[in-house]
């Protein structure tokens, strides 16, 4: 499978990248890690006649905190993610999500920038920086901006991001002590998109009253999406089985699942969203408790 | 038509790469792939063409000291990269400890996903020296078999992992 013909470009700064994206528009498309972009492009899906490759640009591969937050630049592979000791001790979650991602060799050239800038409904990144509230940082020709996870993704394959704008960071705030999280995924076997997947992430208080709760989904909307009912749920209250159960209960409302035909249909995914926010849940409050 | 190929011309990039120790250079249209340029480049038909689609591993090479799916990217992005592929695991006429193993456990039946298997299997020994049997699993993950049923391919890993740790 051979793509379209296109012009290369390899910038070795932002600056130049984005001057790149300025000349030739809609008609450039950015490559990261290039796992959904050359396979769509070996399909013809897309054909986009101008390539700019990122990855000669230093200085994007990080994971680190940062004030309260946990800070990961764009270009971060999803196996460094994985392995990175910061995130393990500071967001166990991310290296949780990273670990379903694809499979070895995927997570070894695949990035989160990339991945959340696509916006696939099916992608894992999205619905774990639901869960953590976190941000990304786009870089223009003229200005830097923050936005919010849930108004960067806009729907399937679209995003906040702007023709001349390159997505360089990725934030998450550090939760606080007693808190948990978990990234669970049913897939039809190992590597496979999600079927479902849901991200938690709770925070509890010394009574064990629920300070915090964010919820993101994974395959059950046109995007990864915030089960804001479910979060509505849990906070305020004491994670007992009722709780968690009505939570569970209520990310099924919050889901908008459309019917896929290798993976299921809607009702089957809207029961599974159900499942797998309660177990999420259960491990999520476990872990906040101190167990594994 | 003049035109077209005169901007088929312009259009060719450079390449320079090291693959297993060796240089190849060669000036390519962007879009070819990483895998023909080992394979009709430089001649290495020890990496296959399997899915083309990345799924199923048969094209794995180690690149810059990570594996990857040579089938899903641009030869042009590995330019300066050092490259491992099966041809350069033999040393001196001895095989490599994993080619050993995969010898001696029965680790494949018609070898088609063997180049592949042995370079994941040798990226991730140097991340994980004494894997489980579940680690080993989870890492070749992304690299299919259809013949064996992956029990000896896990049991090459295990015992090639045992081997080079002595």
């Amino acid at each position: 499978m051979v793509p379209r013909k296109f012009e290369y470009f390899a910038p070795t700064t932002l600056k130049e990248a984005n001057s790149l994206q300025k000349k030739y528009g809609s008609d450039a498309k950015l490559l990261a890690g290039g796992m959904s972009l050359i396979p769509v492009m070996k399909l013809r899906l897309g054909s986009p006649s101008y390539i700019i490759d990122l990855n000669r640009i230093s200085g994007l591969e990080y994971v680190k905190p940062a004030g309260g937050s946990l800070v990961i630049g764009a270009l971060t592979r999803h196996h460094a993610i994985e392995t990175s000791k910061a995130a393990r001790e500071k967001a166990p979650i991310l290296c949780e999500t990273a670990s379903w991602i694809g499979d070895a060799q995927v997570r070894n050239m695949g990035t989160i920038g990339g991945s959340l800038s696509h916006s696939d409904p099916s992608g894992d990144w999205g619905a774990t920086v639901i869960a953590l509230r976190g941000s990304v940082k786009l870089r223009s020709p003229s200005k830097e901006r923050t936005v919010k996870i849930d108004d960067f993704l806009v729907d399937t394959f679209a995003t906040d991001l702007k023709e001349d704008e390159i997505l360089t960071e990725v934030s998450v705030p550090i939760p606080p002590p007693r808190s948990g999280g978990a990234y669970v995924k049913l897939e039809r076997r190992s590597g496979d998109f999600a079927t479902v997947a849901v991200a938690v992430q709770i925070s509890l208080d010394a009574k064990g009253v629920c300070t915090y709760a964010g919820i993101g989904l994974t395959a059950l909307g046109n995007k990864n999406l915030r089960a804001s009912k479910a979060e509505a749920a849990l906070v305020g209250r004491p994670l007992t089985a009722k709780v968690i159960e009505e939570a569970s209960e209520a990310a099924a409302e919050d889901s908008q699942p459309m019917p896929d035909p290798l993976r299921g249909s809607a009702e089957y995914k809207r029961e599974m969203a159900q499942v797998y926010t309660k177990r999420g849940l259960e491990l999520a409050v476990k872990r906040a408790k101190g167990g594994k | 038509m003049a035109k077209a190929s005169k901007n088929k011309q312009a259009e060719l990039v450079p390449v320079k790469v090291k693959i297993n120790g060796v240089d190849y250079s060669r000036d390519v249209e962007p879009r070819l792939l990483l895998v023909h340029f080992i394979r009709d480049v430089a001649e290495l038909t020890g990496t296959h063409v399997g899915c083309e689609t990345s799924n199923c591993g048969a094209c794995t090479v180690v690149l810059n000291g990570r594996s990857v799916k040579s089938c899903t990217m641009f030869a042009v992005q590995a330019d300066g990269a050092k490259i491992e592929t099966i041809e350069g695991l033999a040393k001196n006429g001895e095989l490599h400890p994993i080619q050993n193993a995969f010898w001696e456990n029965h680790g494949l039946q018609c070898g088609f996903c063997t180049p592949g298997m042995i370079m994941q299997a040798y990226w991730f020994l140097k991340e994980n020296p004494n894997p489980t049997d579940d680690q080993i699993r989870m890492a070749l993950a992304g690299n299919l078999c259809r013949c064996t049923g992956y029990q000896n391919i896990v049991k090459s890993v295990k015992a090639a992992a045992k081997e080079m740790r002595s």
